[in-house]
């Protein structure tokens, strides 16, 4: 029997029981745009596969317990060390079982692997403008997706209870306690009483392996989901249209190539954790609240937290008895929450100024949408800076600053900065609109000097393919909304100045060089 | 002439070029040769991942060129598992690529409005629904009915109840007591102030009765830093210079921020450097805050020395140790 025919059978037999085959006919020549950008979501998914496998894997040895043990292992440095359970056993994963250490530096590199993939599929979508309608619900679920990844990966690296990781949590703890009225409550809750306790690392175990993953499970289906059913959105060229998307069938070239994607994925992390090491938590030694390693960085991911956890002023305020930690709070939860809500609220935002109600499959240029562009640039900007200042002790150690100067650096640098990256990127933008324009009416410059009659050198122009003109000048250029301040009876308005504000802001969005048209053409051939 | 901007037209999708293995029976049959090498490849990398996990013992090192003293056995699985996973993969994206259809095709797309027909039937089915549930007219049921999912809210709450105890006075107090002896961190040992030359740190704890089983929350809050000046260096309040012993000044470990260790001692500046958010505390002005997000000095412990000449707290901290909390009276 041939394989052709014997899937032929499955499909038979599957069809006889269920009556899928029309739905399964249609789906799997579903059509699928193809772009490298399209494939960081794919990573990302692909990593969180392999974090569940790993995962799985350490969950057979690992012992999420903060019981006192004497370590009596294979590693000889730490040899009849006081240590927790948890730590006891993340060094027998790590020197005794057999592959224990590559799953252990799988799972890590894995984790960050799908945290940078999430971010930059993010800021795909962000860029090319993605999430707008029908598709904001997919948006706010990858934010969920990327603060759940940023909480999953901490609870992960707090769990073999080492000197950084025990730090990290004593940071986490600090944060609890900050809080208004609940905080010491809420900490001796989560803490089973006092920091350290013998409670936290089972209890974010849990989390880590059940809780979480089943979270990530039912959100990463749903995003699944919506993507299936609403198609994939496509970049813009010729044959492409709002109404339509091109691209490969399901069955056979997306599958084998998505397929094959997944374990180059796997194949790539294998090989990092083959040869970088990372996590040596034999290095640190067990964890003690009276001690410290030098040099305590988080992961990346959270780096930019603690990086505005170092540059905030020391502010407290004391009074009636009590104490507020501003230098705690702003940091570690208000500038946090506002930025995450603001992500997630951006795509009403966006419509809310541009007074765009339709759907949108085709991307945007990030050129051709300005404003966009800007504020993620100025966003991005921020989010470095605060990274830069999360490293400053490796920074200073490296390039021979003071940590001082560093600090000052970014205390300036995080508000100036952004708004410099803002009006930087937006003036970039328009001026490769208005390459693209030139582009078109004009055509490629090739390099070869004419001489005229008279005398005069002018460069050979070689006009561009209909299909990069129609690429070009593909996108819409809708004007500023317009808003008047007194409505048909010239009655003022309410909410006059939300109004204002809305104007304004749809006014700055608009501003666009005028992309080239058919009548341009027409009147350069008049000359 | 119209006024009309005439955009540029869509010159359709551009026309399919075909692969060499499309037409060419021997091209394809290469292809279809290079796709098999790759999964071989793929085959020896778990060969490669076999030995080592069977052959090659966990504690042997071997040098290599630039990345220096390897682990063999973790290297071989690695590599082994790598080459596996990575070549099966670069296998199917080849055959994708050569061998099977790479016509794009074009599908379209509806939107996803209703026609208005169905969006009224469906709008008013919703609103007769919760019409004919009453729920508009009876705000008995309805505040009711809110007040109870609300109440009900509270019971998982309460259910969380029992995660720990209630913090008291626990965030305010420390093990040390006035007269506690401070014992070295580790060995637990008590200790002259003689032991100290000026210059030198020390970790220093409370004595207990049982120090082989010290709480790691205890380590948490009474951590102590010992750190020997000459006297006329401190530039203290007088309240402040009679807390200290002889140029010894004791102070908590617990940054004042967030409560990492403080370990750096710079002996020439005379900074205490907190590494987890680079808090600076001048130990000559009673570790007050030079630099970075700490808010507060460091507590500094009241001590002396008994008549042997070992060093005791006078008094307990006077105020809680560690990052601030709702409670803490800082004034
Ligand atoms: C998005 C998902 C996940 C992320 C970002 C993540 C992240 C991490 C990280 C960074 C570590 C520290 C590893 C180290 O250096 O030792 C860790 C540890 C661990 N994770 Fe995960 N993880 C995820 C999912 C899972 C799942 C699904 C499981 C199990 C079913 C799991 C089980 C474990 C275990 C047992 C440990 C502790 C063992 C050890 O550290 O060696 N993780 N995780
Ligand atoms: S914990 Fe010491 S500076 Fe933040």
């Amino acid at each position: 029997m041939t394989i052709e025919s014997g899937l032929g059978t499955v499909a038979n037999y599957v069809d006889e029981r269920t009556g899928a085959a029309a739905w399964m006919k249609k789906n799997l020549q579903k059509v699928f745009p193809d772009h490298w950008s399209f494939l960081l979501g794919e990573v990302a998914l692909y990593s969180f596969v392999i974090l569940l496998l790993s995962g799985t894997f350490l969950t057979f040895w690992f012992d999420p317990s903060q019981r006192e043990v004497i370590y009596d292992g294979g590693y000889q440095p730490l040899a009849g060390l006081k240590m927790s359970a948890a730590y006891a056993s993340t060094l027998h994963i790590s020197f005794e079982v057999r592959g224990g250490l590559l799953m252990r530096q799988v799972h890590h590199w894995a984790a960050l692997i799908f945290m940078s993939a999430i971010v930059a599929h993010l800021l795909r979508v962000f860029f090319t403008g993605a999430f707008r309608k029908p598709r904001e619900g997919n948006w706010i679920i990858g934010i969920g997706l990327l603060t759940l990844g940023i909480v999953e990966g901490f609870l992960g690296y707090s769990l073999p209870d080492d000197l950084l990781s025990g730090t990290g949590i004593r940071i986490a703890e600090a944060i609890i306690q900050a809080l208004p009225v609940v905080g010491s409550y809420i900490s001796y809750f989560a803490f089973g009483g006092a920091f350290p306790g013998e409670s936290f690392i089972p209890r974010i175990y849990t989390v880590h392996v059940l809780l979480l993953p089943g979270a990530f499970l039912a959100l990463i289906t749903a995003h699944l989901m919506l993507v299936w059913y609403q198609k994939h959105t496509q970049y813009p060229g010729p044959g492409r249209t709002e109404k339509n998307v091109v691209g490969y069938p399901l069955m056979p070239t997306y599958m084998a190539k998505a397929g094959g994607f997944f374990f180059i994925v796997f194949g790539v992390i294998a090989f990092l954790s083959a040869v970088a090491s990372i996590n040596p938590i034999w290095l640190y030694g067990p964890y003690t609240p009276g001690q410290i390693s030098a040099g305590s960085q988080p992961d990346w991911y959270m780096g930019w937290l603690d990086g505005l956890v170092r540059m905030a002023p020391p502010l407290e305020t004391h009074a009636l008895g009590h104490t507020i930690s501003w230098n705690i709070l702003i940091p570690g939860l208000i500038v946090p929450g506002i930025l995450f809500t603001g992500m997630a609220l951006y795509p009403f935002i966006e419509s809310w100024i541009t007074g765009d109600k339709r759907e949108h499959h085709l991307l945007d240029r990030p050129r051709n949408a300005p404003n966009r562009t800007a504020l993620g640039a100025m966003s991005l900007t921020f989010m470095l800076v605060a990274l830069i200042n999360g490293g400053n002790d490796i920074i200073a150690t490296h390039f021979s600053l003071t940590i001082n100067q560093i600090m000052w650096f970014t205390r300036f640098g995080v508000l100036i900065l952004p708004p410099i990256a803002f009006v930087i990127t937006k003036r970039l933008c328009l001026s490769l609109q208005r390459a693209d324009r030139e582009l078109v009416l004009h055509g490629r410059e090739t390099g070869t000097l004419l001489r005229l009659p008279h005398g005069e050198f002018v460069e050979v122009h070689e006009p561009i393919s209909p299909e990069k003109a129609y690429l070009l000048t593909a996108h819409e250029q809708p004007p500023a909304l317009e808003l008047p301040a007194v409505d048909a009876h010239g009655v003022k308005r309410a909410g006059g100045l939300r109004n204002k504000l809305r104007s304004r802001m749809s006014v700055a969005n608009a501003e666009a060089i005028t992309k080239a048209s058919v009548n341009d053409l027409k009147e350069i051939d008049h000359h | 002439m119209s006024n009309e901007i005439e955009a540029i037209k869509d010159p359709g999708l551009p026309a399919h070029v075909h692969r060499k293995a499309d037409s060419d029976p021997a091209a394809a049959n290469r292809a279809e040769r290079q796709v098999a090498i790759l999964f071989g490849i793929s085959a020896l990398g778990t060969v490669l991942l076999i030995v080592s996990y069977i052959f090659v013992p966990q504690d042997l090192f071997i040098f290599i060129p630039v990345m220096g003293n390897q682990n063999a056995h973790q290297l071989g699985l690695g590599l082994g598992m790598a080459i596996s996973l990575f070549f099966i993969g670069m296998g199917a994206i080849h055959w994708a690529k050569t061998l099977m259809p790479d016509t794009e095709v074009v599908a379209q797309r509806h939107e996803f409005r209703s026609p208005d027909s169905d969006r009224k039937e469906f709008v008013d089915a919703v609103k007769s629904g919760a019409g004919a549930s009453g729920l508009g007219r009876r705000s008995l049921i309805k505040k009711s009915l809110g007040a109870a999912l609300g109440l009900s809210a509270l019971s998982p709450l309460l259910l969380l109840r029992d995660l720990g105890p209630l913090p008291k006075k626990e965030f305010e107090t420390t093990s040390w007591k006035s007269g506690t002896y401070l014992v070295t961190d580790p060995g637990n040992r008590r200790i002259k102030a003689s032991d100290l030359e000026v210059g030198a740190v020390a970790q220093v704890l409370p004595e207990i009765e049982d120090p082989e089983h010290r709480a790691l929350s205890d380590i948490g809050k009474d951590a102590v830093l010992l750190i020997r000046l000459r006297p006329q260096e401190f530039n203290l309040t007088p309240a402040k210079l009679a807390m200290t012993h002889d140029g010894i000044i004791a102070f908590s470990k617990i940054c004042s921020h967030m409560g990492c260790a403080v370990a750096l001692y710079e002996q020439q500046t005379k900074h205490l450097l907190c590494p987890c958010h680079q808090s600076t505390f001048d130990v000559t002005r009673g570790a007050k805050v030079i630099f970075g997000p700490a808010a507060r000095p460091l507590p500094q412990l009241d001590i002396t020395v008994d008549g042997e000449g070992y060093l005791v707290a006078r008094e307990p901290f006077s105020e809680p140790v560690g990052p601030s909390f709702w409670e803490r009276n800082s004034q």
